[in-house]
């Protein structure tokens, strides 16, 4: 049985007085996907900076287990490993996708440019690979080499995920992808994200305060309030029999479509 | 026939010579006195050593003399010339509580141990061009009233700090950068930055401390206090085990009162911003307090948005000898790679045509 | 001038030792930019005071000094140069690339082969490669520590993409001994090839900010590009007016204001040579 893919001990963070963080623990495996729900303010956000390395954690360990099988600890990685994983194994989708994205670069060349970091040198590859995934982002073809300066809300959402999937990453970070979004735009990206987490195995940690995004996309979810874990389990299981009250706060409040 | 453009040190030659005759001018006038820029234009005097870090006035006024009155020029004269001093060490930190005051002002009380002590300043003329100094004045010395030594007159600082509500300035420990011996490096510490904005272009650091005011990186100052007098420079000498007085420098100091921080741990308190410059640079030195407030956005857990608060932009700009050398520079020949250039857009219009044509 | 005595060289032996320990350093670690204390010249930064700095600190009294910028001897800024170490260093001054062993340019890399003795000096303004993408110093240091280039390569594909070409015409990008991303100062791209595996030793200083680097003799100095649009060297459609040549990089001379033109050698050397052998030629 081998190690999971990520795991996390006893994360926790405190901004001054405020408790962020207290003490997160949870397991990770290849190919599923964690939600991680709260209002603002529940330390979600925290938290994952600090999984994915943005933000040093107080106390705790995050191991993720490389692709030799081996599971390092995150704190101890040198700057250099973790910028390398960063373009390698992991990918990580702002909320902003401005954040997320070179706004004075062709859209060709966001998405080439890992493969350029790797070493790809030639131009006419380079280009193929980003022309195919602009067409599996469903983005049309003739806007590759418009910047994303151009681009819709939607569209650049589309292109930052082209842009960290282009090098198979094993595992996704995802800070409120829809959030802004509207609501036919969220649907038909949701769709489009919940095919490619399929196609391609990807495990991932995705924030969100909207329930509906956490239904859709995750396996397993997170229920976080004020820096603790309220509740968590199977996303179908917690959403449709929540136990702790909080939760059924949240479920509750859920308008009816 | 084109012949190849040849007599660039004959060129060179008659430029300096142009240079020196009309800098000179008309040989009617009376050639200005070294003694008359020193005495007379202090303040152009005081600008020049403080940016090019060198009290020396009698240089920095001919070096006025020499640059015609481009102060910047001036400064650069200065500046290269200090590069070729020989150094003995770095003096004991200026005694400010110790000046002798000529000025003394404080915003932040209506009166205070030493008094408001006006001094010669513009603050409260009326901006009026008086013609009269157009023409050679009798102007009498002034009657002077007879004056018993200088009462005691703290810091401002050291007031508000004894009831501990101002943060306090902690000895440094480590040893003293010394920009002009290491490059600045990113983040610098405070010692580097304030030795990089004693020495910063006046202009620019004004231009910044306004932007503060105005909401770029607000930071709610009040002038404790301004002083401008002479204090003695001290030297330690190992070998006789105690500092000797090298002699007085003119200087002036800003205290700013900056908004109050408190900390998880720690009570609120005022934060500060200082300034120090050669002479009565006043403007100079209160910018200078302004900006190193900003730049110690860092220290207090501040958003850095503003470009005062953005330590490398402020720091990497401010020495207007680099500046004016990198801007000036573009007069230089540059047609080498202009014809690259030019190669490289006239294939593509090239191709541009040809690809229209085929179309 | 006034007849104050001045160090050999203008600079105090203090600062040339730190000049040359910042050197030593350049030299062990090709292509990476060292940090240094640079002094106020009496020249302006922009100058070339990067340039003067490095120069003064290797030349000696045996030494010959040539200067160039634009490739010719004769420009003012040479001409000033050439005439402070004449005066603060009393070194012999010549023209003649063959006959220098120090030769301090800006823009250029003479056409004439350098040797294994020679020493040249470059002026660089701006010696971060990567400051037009990433202007925090900050930043572009931790990227050459991790060797994290692919943002440089980015620029190149957006040039492909948006003109055919990569529209870099000079200071055009270098990997120096496979390692090291450096920008080899603001010479033509036609000027590239002669960096690598140069017998000559090639130093860089600048000064404003504060930064040597170095080639030792003998390195491998790669333009980057890709595979399927491959570095290319700059090709004129006419031969130099006075010597004919047609490998040299030439100036473009505007000769009246009727569209008038004429190419000559920007290498004022180079081309007075190849003239002088023409006549010699010519009366024999």
């Amino acid at each position: 049985m081998s190690a999971p893919l990520l795991a996390v001990e006893g994360l926790s963070k405190r901004f001054g007085a405020t408790h962020a963080c207290r003490s997160i623990s949870f397991e990770l495996e290849e190919g599923e996907a964690l939600a991680v729900v709260g209002e603002s303010g529940s330390g979600k956000t925290t938290l994952l900076h600090m999984i994915a390395g943005l933000l040093p954690a107080d106390s705790g360990t995050v191991l993720y287990r490389n692709r030799d099988g081996v599971s390092r600890e995150l704190g101890i990685m040198s700057e250099g490993e973790r910028r390398a994983l960063m373009r390698t194994q992991w990918g990580f989708v702002h909320q902003d996708a401005a954040r997320g994205l070179r706004m004075n670069v062709s859209a060709g060349g966001n998405i080439g440019e890992r493969l350029m970091a790797l070493g790809e040198r030639h131009y006419g590859r380079i280009r193929a690979s980003a022309q195919d995934w602009l067409e599996r982002v469903e983005i049309p073809a003739n806007r590759l080499d418009d910047s994303p300066q151009t681009y819709s809300g939607g569209m650049r959402q589309r292109l930052q995920i082209a842009r960290n999937l282009v090098t198979a990453p094993r595992l996704v970070f995802m800070d409120e992808p829809t959030g802004g979004l509207d609501v036919s735009v969220q649907a038909r990206l949701l769709d489009l994200m919940r095919g490619l987490i399929a196609e391609m195995g990807l495990a991932v940690v995705l924030v969100t305060h909207d329930l509906a995004v956490a239904r859709l996309l995750s396996n397993r979810i997170l229920v976080m309030k004020q820096g603790e874990v309220i509740e968590s389990g199977l996303t179908d299981r917690v959403l449709d029999d929540p136990q702790a009250p909080y939760t059924q706060l949240l479920v509750s409040s859920v308008l009816a479509a | 026939m084109y012949v190849a453009v040849k007599g660039g040190e004959a060129a060179i030659r008659n430029a300096h010579a142009l240079l020196a005759d009309v800098r000179r001018g008309d040989r009617a006038a009376p050639e200005i006195g070294v003694d008359q820029i020193d005495g007379q234009l202090a303040l152009a005097v005081d600008r020049v050593m403080s940016e090019a870090s060198l009290y020396d006035r009698r240089l920095a006024a001919l070096a006025i003399k020499q640059a015609r009155g481009d102060i910047i020029e001036a400064i650069f004269l200065a500046r290269a010339y200090r590069t070729t001093l020989p150094r003995f060490g770095y003096a004991e930190p200026l005694d400010t509580a110790a000046m002798r005051l000529r000025r003394r002002v404080s915003a932040t009380f209506k009166d205070l141990p030493g008094g408001q002590v006006l001094g010669p300043t513009f603050d409260y003329t009326h901006r009026l061009v008086d013609f009269d100094l157009e023409s050679p004045s009798e102007l009498a010395l002034p009657a002077t009233a007879a004056v018993s030594a200088q009462p005691p007159a703290p810091r401002v600082t050291d007031l508000i700090a004894r009831d501990d509500l101002i943060e306090r300035e902690r000895a440094c420990q480590a040893p003293v950068a010394d920009i002009t011996r290491d490059p600045l490096q990113f983040p610098a510490g405070r010692d580097a930055r304030l030795q990089t904005l004693a020495r910063g272009d006046e202009g620019f650091l004004l231009g910044l401390a306004y932007s503060t005011q105005r909401g770029f990186g607000r930071n709610h100052p009040f002038v404790a206090e301004i002083r401008f007098g002479e204090v003695e420079a001290e030297l330690f000498v190992e070998e006789l085990g105690f500092a000797v007085p090298l002699g007085e420098v003119s200087v002036t100091e800003c205290q700013m009162v900056n908004q109050f921080v408190g900390a998880a741990d720690a009570p609120p308190r005022f934060t500060r911003g200082y300034g120090l410059v050669f002479g009565q640079s006043e403007r100079k030195a209160m910018s200078m307090a302004l900006v190193d407030r900003a730049l110690r956005a860092g220290d207090y857990g501040e958003e850095r948005k503003a470009p005062a608060q953005d330590e490398e932009f402020v720091l990497s700009h401010s020495d207007n000898v680099q500046a004016t050398g990198f801007v000036e520079h573009l007069k230089l020949p540059h047609y080498v790679d202009f014809q690259a250039e030019l190669a490289l857009l006239r294939r593509l219009r090239r191709e541009h045509q040809a690809k229209e044509a085929a179309e | 001038m006034s007849a104050r005595a001045y160090n050999f060289a203008y600079l105090d032996e203090q600062t040339k030792r730190m000049i040359r320990r910042a050197i030593l350093k350049a030299v062990a670690i090709p292509g990476y930019q060292v940090p240094f204390a640079a002094r106020e010249m009496p020249m302006p930064y922009g100058w070339g005071t990067g340039g003067v700095q490095v120069t003064a600190a290797v030349i000696g009294p045996d030494d010959v000094l040539k200067v160039i910028d634009q490739g010719a001897d004769d420009t003012t800024n040479a001409v000033s140069i050439r005439a402070f170490f004449a005066k603060t260093a009393g070194v012999a001054t010549t023209t003649q690339t063959e006959r220098a062993t120090v030769i301090q340019t800006r823009h250029r890399v003479p056409e004439t082969p350098l040797a294994e003795h020679q020493i040249l000096v470059y002026q660089v303004p701006i010696p971060e490669p990567l400051r037009f993408l990433e202007p925090r110093e900050t930043e572009t240091r931790a990227m050459h520590a991790l060797a994290e280039y692919g943002v440089m390569h980015v620029k190149l594909y957006e040039d492909i993409a948006r003109h055919g070409h990569i529209a870099t015409t000079y200071a055009y990008p270098t990997r120096v001994a496979g390692r090291y991303v450096m920008d080899p100062s603001p010479i033509p791209k036609f000027d590239n090839p002669k960096l690598d595996d140069c017998p000559a030793l090639q130093l860089f200083g600048a000064g404003r900010e504060k930064r040597i680097y170095a080639i030792p003799p003998y390195t491998q100095v790669v333009s980057l590009d890709f595979e399927d649009h491959p570095f290319e060297r700059t090709k004129f459609d006419s031969a130099c007016a006075f010597c004919g040549a047609t490998d040299s990089f030439l100036d473009e001379v505007v000769t009246d204001d009727s569209g008038g033109r004429m190419f000559v050698c920007s290498d004022t050397d180079y081309c007075e040579r190849r003239q002088a052998a023409l006549e010699k030629e010519a009366a024999e």
